[in-house]
Parts: C-alpha cells; sequence; structure tokens
C-alpha cells in the first residue's frame, strides 16, 4: 500500500495507525510563523471505533491503509457467520460478529448495506439510515392515553429493542433510525 | 462503457469548476474596503507606504522558514543566481529605515514554501510597519488601535508568554524542565510520536497552539510578549531578563494575526544569529541559506532604534468576515492559482 505524506492528508483518508486502519476525519495545519509544522489530526480507528487525535510532524510519511467501501444485500446467518452478496455479480462475502458488532440488530434480508473491507475482509458493517422491522412484543397500552408519557419499549423481530408510542401494538411493521436506535413512523404499506 | 468515459473525461473535468475563484464578491469588496482603510490609518498617522522588491538575492535562515527559491540566468556576472521569493519584507525595509526612511509601511505578497491550511496559503498579503523611536509596547498599543478601525474590537488583553502558560497550563515556559513539558503534553493528549526528539521550542510552541491558544482572544484581541529569547530571531534581548525577547504575537479567535517586536540593530549580534541558523539548519540536514549581507552592511551604517510588526491581511479578512478558511477570500489559492 502506498505511502501518503501529511501534505496529501484530507478527510476520508485511511491511513494504517498502531497496526490499525483508520478514517481520518479532520485535518488542520499548526504553523506558528517561527515554529516547526505540525498536522493535527482527528483519526477514527475502523475496528475498535474510537475517535482519537494524533500530531504529526508535517513532511512525514504514514502507510496508507487498503480499505474500501462496498454495498452489499444482507442475505442470512449461519449462527457464527453474517452473509452479504453484492446484487450485481453475486459474490458473497462473510462478516464475523465483530464486524457486525451492535449493528447485527438493524439487519434486514434484502437490505443494502455498507461493507467496509481491509485487505479484502470485512471489518464494519454499516446498515442503512432507516429498515423496518416488525414489533413482536410491546405493552398493549392504555387506549386514550397518549399524553406525554414518552413512550414505550418494544422488541422488534431482530431483538432491537426501541421506545415507540403507546398506539403501536405488537404485529405492527415500524420504521427506526439505525443511526439513533429512534422510531422513526409506521412503515409505508 | 460509463468508466471508459469518465477517465478519458477526467483531465478536463478536474478544471471545470477550479477555474472560477473562492471568493464571493462580498469578500473581494470587504478586502478593497479594508485596504482603503488602512492606507487611511496610516496617512493619518504620517507613515510613508513603500514598495521593496519581493524577489531578492538574500533570504531568511531561519530553520522553520523556507523560501520559494529560482535561477536568475541573465545576471551580469555570466553566471547564473539564486533569487528568492521574500517570505517577509523585513529585511529591505529595515534597509530604508537604516537610510532615514522614517516610519514606514508596505501592504505587499510574502511566499512560504509551506503547506496549505485553515489559515495558510503559501502566497498571501502581508501589512508590515516599521516605527523608529516606538518600542514594542507603543507599537502594541498601535496594533490595537489599527484592529479597533478595522474590526471594531474592544481594547486586547495584554500577557506575558509566561503568564500564559502559567495560567492555562500550569508551568513556567522559561525554567521547565523538558521532562515537565513532556509530562504536559501527555497530560493535554498531545499524542505524538518519538516527542522527547522535539527541540524545547517546538514542544513549547505545540503546547502554545494547542492549549494556550484556544483559551485567548475569543472575545477580544490577545497580546503576548515576552517570548523564550531562542523564538525570535530578529529581536533584542529583554533588558532585564535576558530568557526573553522583545517580541509580541497577536492572537484573535484562532488566529495568529501578527508578530512584531524591537528591531535588532547590532550588525555583529545579527550575523551571529545567521550563522547559528545555518548551523542548526546543516544539523538538520536542510541546506543552509545565503544571509543577506546588504542587510548587514545597512545595519553596520546603522539602525535606528525601532519596533517593527507583520500582520497577515488574509487572517484579518477571515475575522472580519466571519469566515472559517483562507480560500474564503484569496481569489485564486495556490491549489487552482
Amino acid at each position: 500500500m502506498a505511502n501518503y505524506s501529511t501534505n496529501e492528508f484530507k478527510g476520508g483518508l485511511k491511513i494504517m495507525l498502531d497496526g490499525e486502519p483508520c478514517n481520518i476525519l479532520e485535518n488542520e495545519y499548526v504553523k506558528p510563523g517561527k515554529g516547526q509544522a505540525f498536522n493535527r489530526v482527528k483519526i477514527r480507528k475502523l475496528i475498535s471505533g474510537k475517535v482519537l487525535e494524533k500530531t504529526f510532524r508535517s513532511g512525514e510519511s504514514v502507510e496508507g491503509a487498503d480499505v474500501m467501501d462496498t454495498e452489499l444485500a444482507y442475505l442470512y446467518t449461519d449462527g457464527e457467520f453474517y452473509h452479504f452478496m453484492n446484487n450485481d455479480t453475486f459474490e458473497q462475502i462473510a462478516a464475523d460478529e465483530k464486524a457486525l458488532g451492535d449493528n447485527k440488530k438493524w439487519l434486514v434480508e434484502n437490505d443494502v448495506c455498507i461493507i467496509t473491507l481491509w485487505n479484502g475482509s470485512p471489518i464494519t458493517v454499516t446498515p442503512p439510515n432507516f429498515v423496518e422491522l416488525e414489533i413482536t412484543e410491546t405493552d398493549p397500552g392504555l387506549k386514550g392515553d397518549t399524553a406525554g408519557t414518552g413512550g414505550k419499549p418494544a422488541t422488534l423481530s431482530t431483538g432491537a429493542v426501541v421506545r415507540v408510542p403507546l398506539f403501536v401494538q405488537t404485529g405492527e411493521v415500524i420504521r427506526v433510525d439505525t443511526r439513533s436506535g429512534e422510531y422513526v413512523s409506521r412503515a409505508q404499506k | 462503457m460509463r468508466h471508459v468515459l469518465f477517465i478519458s473525461n477526467w483531465c478536463t473535468t478536474a478544471f471545470m469548476s477550479t477555474w472560477k475563484p473562492t471568493t464571493s464578491h462580498h469578500a473581494r469588496l470587504a478586502r478593497a474596503t479594508m485596504l482603503k482603510h488602512i492606507r487611511q490609518f496610516f496617512e493619518d498617522r504620517h507613515v510613508l507606504e513603500v514598495e521593496t522588491p519581493l524577489l531578492c538575492h538574500g533570504t531568511i535562515t531561519d530553520e522553520h522558514l523556507d523560501a520559494f527559491h529560482t535561477q536568475y540566468h541573465f545576471d551580469s556576472t555570466g553566471s547564473p543566481v539564486s533569487l528568492y521569493l521574500q517570505t517577509s519584507p523585513e529585511y529591505a525595509m529595515k534597509r530604508l529605515l537604516c537610510a532615514e526612511s522614517g516610519a514606514i509601511y508596505q501592504i505587499c505578497k510574502a511566499f512560504r514554501h509551506e503547506g496549505e491550511g485553515r489559515w495558510h496559503n503559501p502566497e498571501f498579503t502581508m501589512l508590515e510597519w516599521y516605527r523608529p523611536g516606538f518600542d514594542h509596547y507603543e507599537l502594541m498599543a498601535e496594533v490595537d488601535a489599527l484592529l479597533m478601525t478595522t474590526l471594531h474590537t474592544a481594547p486586547a488583553d495584554v500577557m506575558t508568554y509566561q503568564q500564559a502558560f502559567d495560567e492555562h497550563i500550569g508551568i513556567c515556559p522559561l525554567s521547565a524542565p523538558s521532562s515537565i513539558l513532556l509530562e504536559s503534553m501527555t497530560r493535554f493528549d498531545i499524542n505524538i510520536d518519538s516527542p522527547h526528539t522535539l527541540s524545547r521550542d517546538s514542544m513549547l510552541q505545540l503546547l502554545f497552539s494547542v492549549v494556550v491558544e484556544p483559551n485567548i482572544g475569543q472575545e477580544r484581541p490577545c497580546f503576548i510578549h515576552s517570548f523564550p529569547a531562542s523564538q525570535a530571531a530578529l529581536a533584542t534581548i529583554n533588558k532585564e531578563d535576558e530568557r526573553v525577547a522583545d517580541r509580541f504575537e497577536v492572537y484573535f479567535k484562532g488566529a495568529e494575526l501578527a508578530n512584531g517586536f524591537n528591531e535588532l540593530s547590532s550588525a555583529s549580534e545579527q550575523r551571529k544569529r545567521f550563522i547559528g541558523d545555518n548551523e542548526k539548519r546543516q544539523a538538520n540536514g536542510q541546506e543552509t541559506k545565503p544571509i543577506d549581507e546588504h542587510f548587514l552592511h545597512a545595519l553596520e551604517h546603522g539602525l535606528p532604534p525601532c519596533a517593527g510588526v507583520a500582520l497577515g491581511i488574509d487572517r484579518l479578512l477571515m475575522l472580519q468576515l466571519g469566515v472559517s478558511t483562507i480560500r474564503d477570500v484569496i481569489n485564486f489559492p495556490t491549489h487552482i492559482a
């Protein structure tokens, strides 16, 4: 993989840091009039998800990370791996539990997810911003009691738990924002 | 098919949007008005506008400043000579002062061979002025007056470099050993490889820009003065405390806006510092720079006691317009120039 000098740093560039692929979020060139130049960089580690700040001496080079995003449709899980398919080439890729992390609760069959590959292996899976899931369990809620209660918890078919308004019932399909984990609306039929 | 088209068109499409200036008409108007106000400010104070060359035989020796360099093939000696684009018009303006020009100012382009950033473009506009008979305190007051005129700021805060470190980091920048500086960098999450290989000044400058700067000059400009003597190549050393130089910087809303000092007038001391710079360059594996002999001869003739300051016009405009990148105030920044 190519090396990148700090002059090439910009948001979105993928570099290696402490043996882990990272995404540059922000890059600020710091150069006091009478001093040495530095690049202050905000970085997200792509495997651990940790965000940190790192300072480089300007002109320094770092190793690039062979990271690419690919859009794949979720097929099924065999219990250990989660299988995805490229809808154009029908090529399949299996991601493990670690790559899924918390996001496995938003996987819906046939939904197109963004799979981030590092050296060809999946390291993260990002579900679509909105998914539609069926409520498998929620308290019936009292009729008419809808004023400012903040809703009730509902368990969805994937095991995810979200807060829903009192009028939404078991068996209904709802739309959820996967970034915040919040109820958006009843699904459009 | 789509991919093939994309590649063949890339070269032309890459330039399709980059012919345009990165400024708004509003920003261009603001620059014209700003320049008019600055010229009025100096006319009212009987400071003479001058021009000096941007392309010179001499250049700065400072280890952290690099000039663009070119070869001149038409020199009367018959052999090619090196010429440098000036990083500031300082040497030539001081030659004018030595020739009894009196108070002078200049608005010109300055060039630095360094990276681009939110606050940096390799070619930028500088306002530099010199006041014979002023010390750096009187000059700070005049810079403050200019900021009040152009940015309508409240009167500035003033503190020493030492006070700033004491207040925001709790250490003394003049006496703390390197181990304390390293410990402070860790305490403020300055995460850099092999920090112990940084020079003492680089450690101080990192601490200053990461910890002190965000905490000063937010509401009103802040003048920091009495920098460590090692961070002032052309300033006099303070008479009472030889650890510090009579140098000041102005910070406002995250920008390092101006740098000024009592001008060193001793030719021999200046020559010693230039040679010292070149020795540092050699030790770092950088190329050494020619010393500006015209400038040193002028100092030998005699520089009147004076204070001078350089102020970044583009940054001043950024602050006036409240924009976050220098590209918003420079019509064609270097990457599309």
